[in-house]
């Protein structure tokens, strides 16, 4: 009986033949490579190991939103990267949604000025290559900035100057406490809300839950201030002289104009295509819908939030998931002016300085790979989320 | 422009090379110099040599490379190939180098390349000489009022390279120093030059010869001065992959016979006609006394050849180095018989 499960005769085992060559014939390749990677590597007395990872980096980095210096490992050095790679795609995906979406919205407003004026924002920032546009925010925008000692001034708490835009920096005393009012708060908001969503299902109530929310959000973290102990000061950026005629600041938080430039022109340039999608979305719902809305009574606002968006953000969701991808691997670039991510402190001087050329460019593909995974599960749980839900 | 992109395709590719090439690169121990068999071949050696680096390795604006480093490319095309125009110039950055090297994507790395330990032992590589004696510096605006490095303090910007010893050699310095600075290191010089340029940092650091030539880049090059100090032993060198002993030993006496060369006056024009010199080191040199070529299955012109064709290294220097005003004194550039450093062990 059960040769004729596997015989030729049989429509399965014949479709599960070719599979079964192909998955044989990319094994064989990988295996190949490999092995000879390692005769090739051998010959020439190179050595395959991830053990450098350990190892002294003596190497120091600007920027680094965890405690490092050159007395750290390769494998921290890493991780300052990676956390700089992830902070600058958060900035940027942040800036490029708000600024894309006003954009989108703006094109198709009634108003002939506005609409042209994100017309030709986006025509003309999506059409000059970004490598360029980071080019010009660090060194045009750069050199228009003023020397230290001549900082644009915000009101004595605050400098921007060429070497960064110093802010305060703040010195939590129970930042704990703090830290779990606010989850507290997010809890609270989520209960809130599905109880809202209960009561209009039920009884077509409709309770104020933006209110309710934001007051929450408000109100608890403020009672810790008052009666929990916790407390918040700030160290100002003082002016220091380092010689006659050089400046800097001394205190405070320092961001380097690097990262500014880094994020400005990833949101600039990648909120032109979200502005694109935007628009694609809104102009995707039928009119239908929005006279039927209307119809029944409706308000403008309502007609927006609960009949336009819900339809829109369906079409607008998975192209927006590819620029958030697009970004995130677009601040590779970096390395071309000096912010350190995982590109340039990694792939760069770590891979210069320990020559493990195989193993670095490894970690860090893979690297990215996770890092794009994660944003296109996150977005693919949130458009199903968004998904029309039959009742 | 697309510079991180060529440089994540460039390291790809030579990785990839690294995996897909054939096997046996290099039969380490053989007689026989596999590199030596290609490059007849191929027609041409294969030199990498650096994005452009006056006086070391510069492509003029028709893509003539020149510079004492890649005089010692066209030392090893005249040594091997008979003519020294027959070189493929490879430039790379800091970054790609080894990996270019490693891989066999070029034969010969001239890239005012440091010698170090690590480098040497750890990652592939051999080094055959030095070709110049350099040391880290430290540049800064005349105005500053800053004369020495020990004018500097906590809270200084420094501007450098990516991937260099430079990188390293900074931090001790101001740990030793115990100052408290802020490091901003670019991938390509241009860039490191129009940040410190623009005032993003207060100091550029990075081998003295270096800071020379970047200074005639700034836009007002005499605002700007080197400080006296030199904080590190920078041996630039070239540097071969290991295990083809052949070809190693190829470069190195390429490049000592230069410094022979000079060491014995003997230069590109005045090499053919002492042939018939009464000393026999120098008629060593010129071919005309034992059979020195052979133990590396080349003619006994070869030596000959790179005299004539590139110039002893007092030739190479003040043509390159003296002459475009990078650094017009020596310093342990010079002969050990005239005060420098510069030794070789002799060619017999």
């Amino acid at each position: 009986m059960i040769f004729k499960k596997f015989s030729i005769e049989n429509k399965k085992a014949r479709d599960l033949i070719p599979q079964a060559i192909t998955v044989l014939a990319l094994l064989s390749v990988i295996i190949y490579f490999a092995t000879n990677a390692q005769i090739n590597m051998g010959n020439r007395g190179i050595s395959f190991g991830f053990g450098f990872l350990n190892q002294e980096a003596s190497f120091d980095i600007t920027f680094s939103m965890i405690e490092y210096d050159g007395s750290h490992s390769y494998g921290r050095a890493f991780l300052v990267g990676l956390l700089n790679t992830i902070l600058v795609s958060a900035i940027g995906i942040f800036f490029a949604t708000i600024a894309g979406v006003i954009v989108g919205v703006s094109r198709l407003s009634d108003n002939y000025l506005i609409a042209k004026v994100a017309e030709w924002y986006v025509e003309i920032f999506r059409n000059i290559p970004l490598i360029l546009q980071i080019f010009f925010w660090y060194f045009a925008a750069l050199r228009a900035l003023p020397l230290p000692e001549n900082g644009i001034n915000f009101n004595d708490i605050s400098f921007l100057t060429i070497k960064g835009w110093y802010v305060p920096k703040f010195i939590w005393t129970n930042f704990n406490i703090f830290l779990l009012s606010v989850i507290a708060a997010f809890v609270a908001i989520y209960f809130i809300n599905s109880y809202a969503t209960k009561q209009r299902e039920q009884f077509g109530k409709q309770l104020p839950t933006a209110t309710i929310s934001l007051s929450t959000l408000i109100l608890l973290p403020l009672i810790t201030f008052l009666f929990l102990g916790v407390s918040l000061t700030f160290e100002y950026p003082v002016l220091k002289q380092l010689s006659p005629t050089v400046y800097t600041y001394e205190g405070g938080v320092s961001i380097i104009p690097e990262l500014i430039a880094l994020a400005l022109a990833l949101s600039m340039y990648t909120a032109t295509f979200i502005a694109e999608n935007v628009r694609a979305g809104i102009l995707g719902v039928s009119k239908g819908q929005k006279e039927a809305a209307a119809s029944i009574g409706l308000t403008k606002n309502q007609i927006l939030k609960l009949v336009v968006m819900p339809q829109a953000l369906r079409i607008i969701i998975p192209p927006t998931t590819n620029q958030y991808l697009n970004l995130t691997k677009n601040s590779s670039l970096a390395a071309a002016i000096a912010y350190p991510d995982i590109v340039l402190v990694f792939a760069g001087t770590a891979l210069m300085q320990t020559g493990r050329a195989i193993e670095i460019i490894s970690i860090t593909m893979l690297t990215y790979l996770t890092l794009s995974i994660s944003i296109s599960i996150f977005m693919n749980w949130y458009n199903k989320k968004m998904a029309i839900k039959e009742k | 422009m697309m510079k991180s992109i060529k440089t994540w395709i460039l390291v790809g590719f030579a990785s990839l090379l690294l995996v897909a090439c054939g096997q046996g690169g290099g039969g380490a121990g053989s007689k026989k110099s596999k590199t030596l068999d290609n490059t007849k071949k191929a027609g041409f050696v294969k030199c990498g040599v650096s994005q452009g680096l006056p006086g070391f390795s510069n492509a003029d604006a028709s893509g003539n490379w020149s510079g004492i480093d890649v005089d010692v490319c066209r030392a090893v095309a005249a040594a091997v190939l008979g003519d020294a125009d027959k070189v493929k110039y490879t430039p790379l950055s800091a970054k790609e180098r080894f990996t270019a090297l490693t891989s066999g994507e070029i034969d010969v790395l001239a890239r005012n390349t440091t010698w170090t330990l690590s480098r040497d032992a750890d990652i592939g590589l051999t080094f055959v000489g030095v070709n110049f004696y350099d040391g880290q510096g430290f540049m800064v605006r005349k105005n500053s009022g800053i004369n020495s490095v020990n004018d500097f303090k906590d809270g200084i910007s420094a501007c450098t390279n990516t991937g260099t010893t430079t990188e390293l050699n900074m931090r001790d310095f101001f740990n030793s120093k115990n100052i408290k600075y802020e490091p901003i290191a670019f991938e390509k010089a241009d860039e490191v030059v129009q940040a410190y340029d623009a005032g993003r940092c207060d100091t550029y650091t990075t081998d003295k010869s270096g800071l020379a030539a970047q200074r005639t880049k700034m836009s007002n090059p005499d605002d700007h001065k080197v400080l006296p100090e030199t904080i590190s032993k920078e041996p630039l060198g070239p540097v071969v992959r290991q295990g083809d002993s052949v070809w190693e030993d190829i470069v190195r006496w390429s490049l000592n016979t230069m410094i022979e060369a000079e060491e014995y006056g003997v230069n590109s024009s005045n090499a053919s006609s002492l042939k018939d010199s009464e000393n026999p080191a120098i008629k060593r040199l010129v071919g005309s006394e034992g059979e020195l070529g052979a133990a590396f299955g080349l003619d006994n012109d070869w030596s000959l050849r790179i005299i004539e064709q590139v110039g002893n290294y007092g030739e190479s220097y003040k043509k390159h180095i003296a002459d475009t005003g990078i650094l017009p004194n020596r310093g342990p550039n010079q002969l050990w018989t005239k005060g420098g450093i510069l030794y070789v062990p002799p060619a017999r």
